[in-house]
């Protein structure tokens, strides 16, 4: 009697055992299968789509030009790396480099990074609204998402970069002092140096979050679309993920067509940033970038 | 060379200053989004009222006389978000799992950088999908005309998956390879193993993943407002397949031709989110601290 319901027994644990394996492998599968489905969606209608007069040619509601829009963001990644990058990499040397363990001012720094990396992008466009364009005047502009986007890819700068510093062997930092090299002079040419690629990976993920926001602009460098695209930072530019937006919500055919091959657009620099970021992280010897 | 020294030190001292300052922007941008989210926030609500601001169902800011209660969308949020969590957590878990415990090597390689991929994919484009497939197809096998809860939280759900996965992996690959072995020790299977005694292991590091989708899920705009259909309903109308506002949705729809006590109150619902984003926040660092002293 014992025998046969150990055996019973036993055949359920073997049921359940292969029933979980089949969800797990399930589940894999299926993430996979939605990330293929979204991308194939979008790419198969949107390529065609895509020409010569889309990208580069005059804005009407024929070709329905995307060129203001990446004149936009081109100018808001360049400007928003040029002033968030040597922030965040010189807060990143601040926290491994300078400041004492245990220091409470590293405590607070830390929060408030991750607070900053918890914030939705909503907010960000609100506080951007509220500080940028009515308090300091600077109205709906590209300044405006500027300053607002730079506040929020910090985190992802100083987050990577600490990880890059934190890795460099203290070999590299003994030796160099040994030398007779200064604190600042090891920091600057033996340090940076070797965490190049950490920190470069951090950028290029930077980038690609610029180029995908859309919340934390649509109030704050608005929704204009320009004839000609001028890179005045006062003017009000839309960039290409609120021109996909735009027409998106148009609700008409043919801007719908140009929303798809919008989101051609931006998906392939997503993967070009992705791809980017995995080989040079990987050069840097570390396998799994998150 | 005395000379040189002072001037090296003259220069090491300039840098460390600048390395405090930068560390510092972080602080400064912390402190200033919260003053002047809540500064107008609170303009807005002593204007308004506090009960009538969050305890009120009715929105009609250009209504004669105005009303500006936000409890249907502070109820949307939650339930959008709700079921982000039913659909994204349970298959981001079996995924971590996946990719944890039972994924061969060649087959890494691929499902790994797709699920970055997924985190790199930007919510425009998301939303755009929920609008072109999503919504027809609720509309077609469960009625309504598409843009509705269910719309919102299958979007969102897919939105979480990365975030969950992510975090939930790293957890589960940092359980002690010991805990393994004493299970298969006492004759249990792998499956079995995995599921009763790694996970259990795991536990912090998946709740702290599920926090974080939560705070995606609710913070998230883009996204919901091109599935969500956005339109303010009384409580006793929300339903799963009707359309639904939530608080972020509330400010994308209305702030461009907002003024005056609407945009006012539209902050103040900035405001509400925030506040919501700050007690998860505080709820992650309190599982941090607690599994550090574990």
């Amino acid at each position: 009697m014992r025998e046969v319901d150990d055996e019973k027994n036993l055949r359920k644990r073997k049921t359940v055992s292969i029933a979980l394996k089949a969800a797990v492998w399930f589940c894999g599968i299926l993430t996979v299968g939605i990330l293929v489905y979204i991308l194939s969606f979008i790419l198969i209608r949107g390529i065609p789509k895509i020409n010569m007069e889309f990208l580069f040619g005059e804005y009407n509601s024929e070709t329905l030009s995307a060129f203001s829009s990446v004149v936009a963001t081109v100018e808001m990644i360049v400007i928003s790396l040029l002033i968030a990058v040597p922030v965040g990499v010189f807060c990143a040397i601040y926290l491994s480099e300078y400041a004492k363990r245990g220091n409470k001012a590293v405590k607070v720094i830390r929060l408030a990074v991750d607070t900053l990396a918890g914030i939705p992008s909503i907010v960000y466009g609100l506080f951007g609204m509220i500080v940028f364009v009515y308090a300091f005047g600077f109205k709906a502009s590209i300044l405006s998402g500027i300053c607002t986007i730079s506040i929020m890819i910090l985190p992802v700068i100083i987050s990577s970069s600490e990880e890059a510093i934190k890795a460099v062997p203290d070999m590299y930092r003994e030796g160099s002092l040994a030398l007779g090299a200064t604190r600042l002079r090891t920091v600057f040419k033996v340090v940076l140096p070797s965490a190049m690629p950490g920190i470069l990976s951090g950028i290029i993920l930077a980038i690609g979050r610029i180029v995908g926001e859309s919340a934390a602009l649509i109030f704050t460098s608005g929704t204009n679309v320009l004839k000609d695209p001028t890179l005045n930072l006062l003017a009000s530019q839309r960039t290409l993920a609120i021109h996909m937006y735009m027409l998106a919500n148009e609700g008409l055919p043919h801007s719908r067509d140009m929303a798809f091959a919008t989101g051609s657009i931006l998906i392939l620099i997503v993967f070009l940033v992705n791809f980017a970021a995995t080989k040079i992280a990987g050069m840097f010897g570390r396998l799994n970038n998150e | 060379m005395d000379n040189i020294s002072k001037h090296n030190n003259a220069h090491e001292k300039l840098m460390q200053a600048i390395f405090f300052l930068s560390a510092s922007v972080s602080v400064i941008a912390v402190i200033a989004i919260c003053l002047f989210l809540f500064l107008r926030g609170f303009q807005a609500i002593s204007e308004i009222g506090f009960s009538e601001f969050i305890l009120n169902e009715k929105w009609g800011p250009t209504n004669v006389p105005p009303s500006y209660g936000i409890l249907s969308m502070i109820v949307g949020s939650i339930y959008v978000t709700g079921g982000a969590i039913i659909l994204g957590v349970p298959i981001g878990l079996l995924c971590a799992i996946f990719l944890a415990e039972f994924c061969p090597p060649n087959i890494y390689r691929i499902v790994k950088p797709a699920v970055n991929l997924l985190a790199g994919i930007p919510s425009i484009i998301y939303g755009f999908f929920g609008m072109q497939v999503v919504v027809p197809f609720v509309r077609e096998y469960f009625g309504g005309n598409g843009f509705s809860i269910m719309s919102s939280s299958i979007i969102l759900g897919i939105m979480i998956l990365p975030t969950i996965i992510t975090i939930s992996e790293s957890s589960l690959r940092s359980v002690p390879e010991s805990y393994k072995e004493a299970s298969f020790g006492l004759g249990a299977t792998k499956e079995e193993t995995v599921f009763r005694v790694v996970v259990h292991a795991a536990g912090s590091g998946i709740l702290t993943s599920i926090i974080l989708g939560i705070g995606r899920a609710a913070g998230e705009t883009m996204a919901v407002v091109m599935v969500a259909g956005n339109s303010a309903m009384p409580l006793d109308k929300i339903e799963l397949l009707r359309p639904i506002r939530t608080m972020t949705t509330n400010i994308v729809t209305e702030m461009s031709y907002a003024s005056g006590l609407h945009q006012l109150s539209l902050i103040a619902t900035g405001a509400v989110l925030f506040v919501f984003i700050v007690i998860l926040n505080t709820a992650l660092s309190l599982i941090k601290s607690k599994s550090a002293r574990n």
